[in-house]
């Protein structure tokens, strides 16, 4: 009976050291004195500081977040009405070929669909003179087109485990078809949105392959550069940098998963508080 | 009186199945109606084209004279009270049941009154404030309730409105319901597969089953005297055997194998040596140790006996094998005094006028 516990602890500490090993070693030798990337050469935090006056990154990474905040905020909007309508019309012309298409992006390879962009761009650019050069809005453009299906698949998936007759007795209640969207369908289904939102603003940001097809000369985002550099070679300034992004991301789910774990305790403790009053 | 709501031959077709098929009901203004019937029987489908989220195939529906067929959902005179109460999650009770009056020509101030009004009637003014997920489910139903009664709708239909409520809760619900349709004077429409809910609640029941209304009546019109034996059997408990009617004299008397003897029925003619089925409720039978002096009556030997505390049910075994029910009354606290016990010899009677006789 003991053996088993302890082949399951170790299968969890490998699993753990997976995962996180690649990170951590990556975080300690930001800390690293030395500019080889594999010695120690003692603690400094040095590359932190070079990070701040390296404009180029700055740069980058006000780039990479516009692109990002745009993107995901036309992807929801895009993505929420092709999901609407695929969940909610259950029969009008051309619904297998918008199924299709909005489920294409997810199986197609990156860089087919970047090759495409670019080609669209060029010969767009031949005939009918736009966009003159590429950059921020060529990008944003790419980044739209691919992230706006999974928004799609979010929302229709969520629409179709709503229940119907919330709508139906909005508009049982005398609200127009309009209405009923705005007053009932979007706030009950917010929280895809949100999350929606949220997977196009990442998959947005750390995007590589499809910007690099679509992004021009002064216009690099942090993952292009971080590409870049490292293309010549990891040095301690680049992990300083992901440090940095690590530290932003886990935060940020940390504080999400607490207000979350928070919200559902209170919801809990509600309900139960409800169900003990239920005398005739 | 024309009637206020016209069904007239009505059919709803999803793709080859008939969920309705062919009705027609008249319904009275003020009357509260209920469609009665199994899973499946067209019930909902038919609640539904009232409300208007469905349209008949065929047919017409005129609700307060006009034809309803080209009337949306959000203009038609009516509201509905889902079964899943249907209540938006994310807006306040009083959001709730104000929903309805936002698209109103009315003022904020009679809204805000009317809805406070809503609320005090189903007792939940205290509660205004709250989100459906702080509500009981007693509760959660009342809000459903006001919210639309709110709209002051000239009919209002129910679909299972008690179904997610407890047995006790049920009750006290069943009654407040009646009274507030008594007090507002709207026509109430229910679907439900309860059939004491049925029988409790309304002033006419009609019982449906695979798309088709089978029998239209006062509840006790359709448990004494059904039209069919389907509705005999779905109705209520019943004890139904095959039967055939006997040449004979003024009153009809039926053959009848599996009680092993001749039964009175006191029936309209029907023609002697037709194949019949004769019904009679276990309340109507009576059980006694000595056989009685009147009445038809045929011995048997208890085989169960199932006690409920008001009252017990006995299952008796006849000689030809058919088992008998007979629901009797526990009138004395004394158990010796029951009418029958296991194994013991007794004799089922029951009158005449018991006696229901289905041609079909």
């Amino acid at each position: 009976m003991n053996r088993r516990p302890v082949f399951l602890i170790s299968c969890l500490c490998f699993g753990f050291a997976f995962f996180y090993i690649p990170i951590l070693s990556l975080i300690v030798f930001s800390f690293n004195k030395s500019r080889l990337a594999t010695v120690w050469g003692g603690f400094s935090t040095q590359w932190y500081a070079k990070l701040l006056d390296n404009d180029q990154v700055i740069k980058a990474a006000v780039l990479s977040l516009q692109i990002a905040v745009t993107t995901a905020t036309f992807a929801t909007v895009l993505g929420t009405m092709a999901g609407i309508a695929l969940a909610r019309f259950q029969r009008f012309r051309g619904r297998a070929g918008l199924s299709g298409l909005v489920t294409a992006p997810l199986v197609m390879p990156e860089v087919i669909t970047g090759i495409s962009l670019l080609m669209l761009f060029i010969y767009m650019a031949e005939w009918i003179g736009w966009p003159g050069s590429r950059g921020f809005t060529t990008i944003t453009i790419a980044h739209i087109t691919f992230s706006m299906t999974y928004v799609a698949v979010i929302v229709q998936s969520r629409l179709t485990s709503m229940d119907l007759s919330l709508e139906e007795a909005a508009m049982d209640l005398g609200a127009r078809p309009w209405r009923v969207l705005v007053d009932v369908t979007l706030p009950v289904i917010a929280p895809a949105l949100l999350s929606g939102w949220l997977l196009a603003f990442t998959i947005s940001l750390d995007d590589v392959v499809i910007t690099s097809f679509t992004s021009g000369p002064g216009s690099t985002t942090l993952p292009i550069y971080i590409w870049s550099k490292v293309k010549l070679g990891v040095t301690p300034d680049i992990n300083a940098l992901a440090t940095v992004i690590i530290l932003t991301v886990g935060i940020g789910v940390a504080l999400a998963a607490y207000i979350m774990h928070r919200a559902e305790a209170r919801r809990e403790r509600d309900v139960q508080m409800a169900l003990s009053q239920d005398t005739p | 009186m024309a009637p206020f709501i016209r069904i007239d031959r009505v059919s709803k077709r999803f793709g080859t199945f008939m969920a309705v098929n062919d009705v027609s009901l008249d319904i009275m203004k003020g009357e509260m109606f209920a469609l009665l019937g199994g899973s499946g029987c067209g019930k909902t489908t038919l609640l539904r084209m009232l409300a208007g989220f469905e349209s008949p195939s065929e047919g017409r529906i005129f609700i307060d004279g006009q034809d309803m067929a080209k009337i949306p959902p959000y203009e038609r005179p009516v509201n509905m009270m889902f079964q899943s109460y249907a209540l938006f999650p994310h807006m306040t009770v009083e959001a709730n049941v104000g929903y309805g009056l936002k698209y109103e020509d009315i003022s904020k101030a009679e809204r805000a009154e009317r809805v406070r009004a809503m609320l005090e009637l189903v007792q939940l003014g205290a509660f205004a404030g709250r989100k459906p997920h702080q509500l009981s489910g007693g509760q959660r139903q009342r809000v459903a309730l006001a919210r639309a009664l709110a709209k002051q709708p000239k009919l209002l239909l129910l679909d299972e409105p008690l179904a997610a409520l407890d047995k006790k809760l049920r009750e006290h619900t069943q009654f407040e319901i009646m009274s507030i349709q008594e007090r507002m004077g709207i026509t109430f429409v229910v679907v439900t597969h309860d059939q004491e809910e049925a029988m409790t609640l309304a002033d006419r029941i009609a019982v449906m089953d695979k798309g088709v209304i089978r029998q239209v009546g006062p509840p006790a019109d359709v448990y004494e005297h059904p039209n069919s034996s389907f509705v005999a059997g779905f109705i209520g408990s019943i004890n139904m055997f095959d039967a055939e009617v006997t040449p004979g004299g003024a009153a009809t008397t039926l053959d009848v194998p599996a009680l092993g003897g001749e039964v009175r029925a006191s029936a309209k003619d029907i023609e002697p040596g037709r194949k019949v089925k004769l019904a009679v409720r276990p309340e109507k039978i009576a059980l006694s140790r000595e056989r009685p002096a009147d009445g038809n009556c045929f011995p048997g030997v208890v085989k169960d006996l199932g006690y409920f505390g008001k009252d017990s049910l006995f299952r008796v075994a006849l000689a030809s094998g058919a088992l008998v029910k007979v629901n009797s009354v526990n009138s004395s606290r004394d158990g010796a005094a029951r009418a029958a016990d296991w194994g013991e010899k007794v004799w089922i009677s029951f009158e005449p006028s018991a006696a229901i006789v289905l041609t079909d």
